[in-house]
């Protein structure tokens, strides 16, 4: 019968209106700044670098201004200016370390290559997304202060891989 | 002076236009579409000309979303071409990271292990089903449906992209392959979240073809619409669904058998008709297809690495040579040609992009038709203009 096949069509969208009201699996709208969706363990959106102490987040930055990240970037938004004198790391060994450490993070596009070709377990990816300004130059121009997280904070987001790197540097 | 397809004696069959051979004297008038139409999936502009509503020329115009993708390879490591490769068709990243990395797995003699094998499998039907259920949600709304098919495709399409960011941390930058394995373990988890949507997936096409399938407005707005002969597909370079849909039986996975295929059990859907309606018909059987090798491939995942242990990651210097890499992907048949030179960097980085060599016969498939059918026709076509732009 002509017609039969937009009546069945108009059932399925009917059974699908009607569905929407008591499946809570349909309710899908999250009510943004109120709720919160739980990100999935693995979200990646910005790195940041690693130090061992939130006190003195300078003096205990794991990047060594090896540079490697810098010239791995896909998009090249890592500018990294070596210190010409040496500081004792977290172990004591004497360390050059980046006198500038900026990320273009209007550029980064959250590829995570830094993150892979680090040897020193330095830059790890962030979660945090609500990092909207005004200033689109200067505000979305990250300086070492700005990323400079603690390891403490990188045990929250994923607490086995974190372990994992604390045994390996310590041995 | 214009050309105007039409025989001069009238015997060829098809519909028929109206011999204007002045454009002042006719009353044909040219009208672009685009860049910012719409319906043309993105910045891609036709240049239709009219005779009253029928089409009797139509030049694509591409080119607004170039971003120098290939000159970019060229320039950057082996592993930072990876990241770029999710912007081409930015629908369907997880194939594009294949290929990409099937070819300098070819050109550095890289053994990829098993459990990688079946996880670029499961991934790769999973971007198929997320791919073609967009489609056809898009392809029903350029006819008119406003929104109902697009949104329950992009209802299912929200669950295979939750899985992309729960595994790769990304929902459509996935950034997953690398040369020689993957990036990321699945957890438990997340295989058996991903089999639970794969054995819901038959239910939602149940509920899509019911709602579709039969609609006698979609059949007459699809059926004998942008008809391509098997011998116009062939000649063009055709791939992918579009090539299938003319009843040409080519499907690398069959051909090529890349990867692990061989060992998975599939039948490859070909249409007769070569008509629009085809060309949507074809994407859904093609996802009933899929669903059976996302069980076969789930239910077989062994265990093991997931990197073969002498895959590099950066400081890559492939001997001198040549190598293409090629997967059947969602849209047709996505290829990298990489030349070294021995160099970090390729010296040759060429994408043979599916979208844009199936692009090229749009005209042909519209001449004659309306400027509504056009945009069906192109709808149908599937393209993404970040992959035809490069």
């Amino acid at each position: 019968m002509l017609g039969s096949g937009i009546l069945q069509g108009l059932a399925v969208t009917a059974r699908n209106l009607t569905g929407s009201f008591h499946d809570p699996a349909r309710y899908t709208t999250t009510e943004y700044p109120e709720q919160r969706t739980v990100l999935p363990p693995n979200y990646r959106n910005f790195p940041f670098l690693v130090s061992e102490s939130a006190a003195d987040a300078m003096g205990t930055m794991r990047c060594v201004a090896c540079q490697i990240c810098e010239k791995e970037c896909p998009p090249q938004c890592i500018y990294i200016e070596k210190s010409k004198d040496k500081k004792p790391d977290a172990a004591g060994k004497m360390q050059i370390y980046p006198l500038i450490f900026d990320i273009d993070v209007s550029v980064c596009m959250s590829c995570q290559i830094c993150v892979e070709v680090c040897p020193f377990d330095a830059i790890k990816m962030d979660q945090e997304f609500e990092i909207a300004t005004a200033d689109r130059f200067q505000g979305l121009l990250f300086d070492r202060e700005k990323l400079a997280k603690p390891n403490s904070y990188f045990h929250q987001l994923h607490p086995a891989e974190a372990a994992e790197v604390d045994a390996r540097l310590a041995a | 002076m214009i050309e105007v397809p039409t025989d001069p004696f009238g015997l060829a069959p098809g519909p028929r236009v109206r011999p204007v051979h002045d454009e002042f004297h006719g009353d044909l008038l040219e009208v672009s579409m685009g860049p910012h139409h719409p319906s043309t999936h993105g910045v891609f502009r036709m240049i239709v000309t009219l005779d009253g509503e029928t089409i009797v020329k139509l030049k694509p115009v591409f080119g607004y979303l170039h971003r120098n993708h290939e000159k970019l390879g060229e320039n950057a490591t082996y592993l930072a071409s990876m990241p770029y490769t999710d912007r081409l068709d930015y629908l369907c990243s997880m194939t594009n990271n294949w290929a990409y990395a099937l070819a300098v797995e070819k050109l550095t003699g890289q053994a990829v292990p098993e459990r990688a094998e079946y996880l670029r499998v499961i991934l790769a039907e999973l971007t198929r089903l997320l791919n073609h259920s967009c489609l056809a949600g898009f392809l029903l709304q350029d006819c008119g449906c406003s929104g109902t098919p697009l949104m329950y495709a992009f209802r299912e399409r929200e669950k295979i992209l939750d899985l992309f960011e729960a595994l790769s941390g990304s929902r459509m930058m996935c950034n997953y392959q690398r040369f020689g394995g993957c990036r990321v373990d699945p957890t438990p988890d997340w295989l058996e979240a991903a089999k639970r949507l794969v054995d819901g997936y038959g239910r939602f096409l149940d509920e899509f073809e019911e709602l579709l399938t039969g609609n006698e407005i979609l059949m007459a707005r699809t059926q004998g619409v942008g008809r391509m002969p098997a011998a116009l597909a062939i000649s063009a370079g055709i791939t992918g669904p579009m090539l299938r849909a003319a009843g040409v039986a080519y499907d690398l996975r069959k051909v090529d058998g890349y990867g692990i295929y061989p060992r998975f059990n599939f039948r490859v859907p070909l249409g007769a008709q070569g008509d629009t309606y085809d060309r949507y018909m074809i994407r859904i059987l093609e996802m009933r297809e899929s669903i059976p090798i996302l069980q076969q491939a789930l239910r077989e995942l062994p265990a093991g690495p997931i990197l073969d242990s002498k895959a590099k990651l950066r400081g890559l210097r492939p001997k001198a040579g040549e190598a293409y890499g090629r997967i059947e992907g969602p849209k047709g048949e996505i290829g990298f040609y990489l030349i070294s030179d021995g160099g970090p960097n390729p010296y040759r980085y060429r994408v043979r992009a599916p979208s844009f060599v199936n692009l090229t016969i749009l005209e042909d498939l519209c001449l004659g038709h309306t400027v509504a059918d056009a945009v069906i026709i192109l709808g149908s076509i599937d393209i993404v203009l970040g992959e035809v732009d490069r």
